[in-house]
């Protein structure tokens, strides 16, 4: 389980992220909500170690991530993939070079294992025959799915997903939520997805974190949501121009 | 951002530099990669440079020793202090700090807007989220790199540059190749070519550790990632003939 302590962002004098408390639950597909600009993506780079917070812990399994030493970050770090807004593939390597590239770089798997690996993954995402094609030879849809494969390549318990609909058409982001819901669930890994699409929320968010001006808004499952709504109208306002 | 700011990242972006490569095979491929992209990409241009600056140095310098505007009559002067000259120069200032400004312009450039792009299109996270010291990961095989080649280039540029000096002792006629040799030989001092090395590591360093220290803290988009480039250039040239000045003094 993932768990956010009195989680506080400054960024200079703007105040990002406000005394954020909230948990993950493992196992399932946690979803972060609210509308752009009120502090997900720093909220889940913040998790992920890419900003450092002002105040406040986020735990992992119990342990103060921000508080271990440099080495016993990365050791975590090689447990947690991201399938970054932008994709964040390595455009100077193919496709199956970057789903290689975490196996080569931490595992000690000789070549025809990576490959074979490397070909689970790619089936795994439904992508094939484009191993030998570079990121700029690919459509948007099928970058998003090198980037979960090779978030998926070495073992890992978490799984950090940023819009990862962004830019795709809703036939594909359908395409890609399913992915990201079966892998979760085949896997036993614990998601963390952060959008504003509530398509997502509707097909796979299991677990719902609404932040709403850099704060916790509102947490609980997806049947409590309507509930909720009634009691709580930035969440209700939010939920409604989302459809 | 003042310069103490400035000099205290750059620190801090060194202290992560020099961590243990976390695989090593994969490291060792960097490095070959980048010394082949830093030296054989860059031979050309520094032989050019090379001989047509040295051809030109020898040129102006018999030229000022032979008018009539200097203050001693030229029939005063030998010929051979031209190879003299040139020698010195060469070794001493133009080979290390010419080549390395060229260098700057060339490899300072490539380097900080490669690394900048990486930056903002969140490629540089993502070696971070895999657990890769990504400061280590794509800086430390280019600094190495160029500490490795950039002397080599240094050395072959000294010798093309009294080369170019001989070539246009020989093709204007100003003087004969054994007044050349004769100057050149009787200026040199053997801690010329220590001040040529020290220059030249030092030189290397600060080409290579500016540029991915500029490129790695690019903030934005295209734009941002070109001025990294153009920001590199300008510091790594203010540095490098502040350095000259330094090591000129220390060890001269």
């Amino acid at each position: 389980m993932i768990q956010l302590v009195d989680l506080n962002k400054y960024f200079e004098e703007k105040h990002v992220l406000k005394n954020i408390n909230a948990s993950f639950l493992p196992g399932v597909a946690n979803l972060v909500i609210g509308a752009s600009g009120g502090g997900k993506s720093v909220m889940v780079k913040t998790m992920v170690g890419l900003e450092k917070p002002t105040h406040g812990q986020v735990l992992f399994e119990g342990q103060d991530y921000h508080n271990l030493e440099y080495e016993e970050q990365q050791i975590l770090r090689r447990e947690i993939g991201m399938l970054f807004q932008g994709t964040a593939l390595f455009d100077s390597l193919t496709v199956e070079q970057n789903v290689e590239f975490p196996l080569l770089m931490f595992s000690n798997l000789s070549k025809e294992e990576r490959m074979d690996r490397v070909n689970l993954c790619l089936s795994r995402v439904n992508l094939v025959n484009a191993n030998k094609k570079t990121p700029a030879e690919i459509s948007g849809g099928m970058k998003k799915r090198v980037g979960i494969a090779r978030a998926i390549a070495l073992n890992i318990k978490y799984l950090f997903c940023d819009e990862p609909n962004s830019g795709l058409d809703p036939l594909t982001s359908r395409v890609i939520d399913a992915l990201l819901h079966d892998i979760t669930k085949e896997f036993g890994i614990t998601t963390i997805i952060n959008s504003h699409d509530m398509k997502t929320v509707k097909d796979i968010g299991e677990h719902i974190v609404f932040v709403h001006q850099g704060q916790k808004w509102w947490e609980g499952s997806k049947d409590e949501l309507s509930n909720a709504q009634k009691s709580n109208p930035e969440l209700d306002a939010f939920v409604k121009a989302s459809f | 951002m003042n310069v103490f700011t400035e000099v205290g990242r750059y620190i801090l972006f060194m202290r992560y530099v020099f961590k243990r490569p976390e695989r090593g095979r994969v490291f060792w491929n960097m490095l070959v990669r980048e010394m082949n992209l830093i030296g054989i990409d860059s031979l050309v241009v520094v032989i050019l440079i090379a001989i047509i600056t040295g051809a030109v140095t020898t040129v102006q310098t018999a030229s000022q020793l032979t008018s009539d505007a200097g203050v001693l009559p030229p029939s005063l002067f030998p010929m051979s202090i031209v190879g003299s000259v040139v020698g010195s120069s060469s070794v001493l200032e133009i080979a290390p700090t010419i080549t390395c400004l060229v260098l700057a312009g060339k490899i300072g450039a490539n380097i900080a807007s490669e690394i900048g792009n990486m930056r903002v299109s969140e490629q540089i996270d993502a070696y971070e989220v895999m657990g890769i010291n990504s400061i280590g990961f794509v800086s430390f095989p280019k600094i190495l790199a160029g500490v490795i080649v950039i002397p080599m280039l240094i050395i072959v540029s000294t010798f093309l540059l009294i080369f170019g000096g001989l070539l246009a002792a020989k093709l204007t006629g100003i003087m004969t190749l054994d007044e050349f040799v004769t100057g050149l030989r009787s200026s040199f001092v053997p801690l010329y070519a220590r001040v040529l090395m020290v220059k030249s590591y030092v030189f290397s360093f600060i080409i290579t550790s500016l540029s991915c220290f500029q490129g790695y803290y690019t903030v934005g988009g295209a734009l941002e990632v070109g001025e990294a480039g153009t920001k590199a250039v300008t510091k790594i040239c203010v540095t490098i003939l502040l350095f000259d000045l330094i090591i000129a003094k220390l060890l001269l």
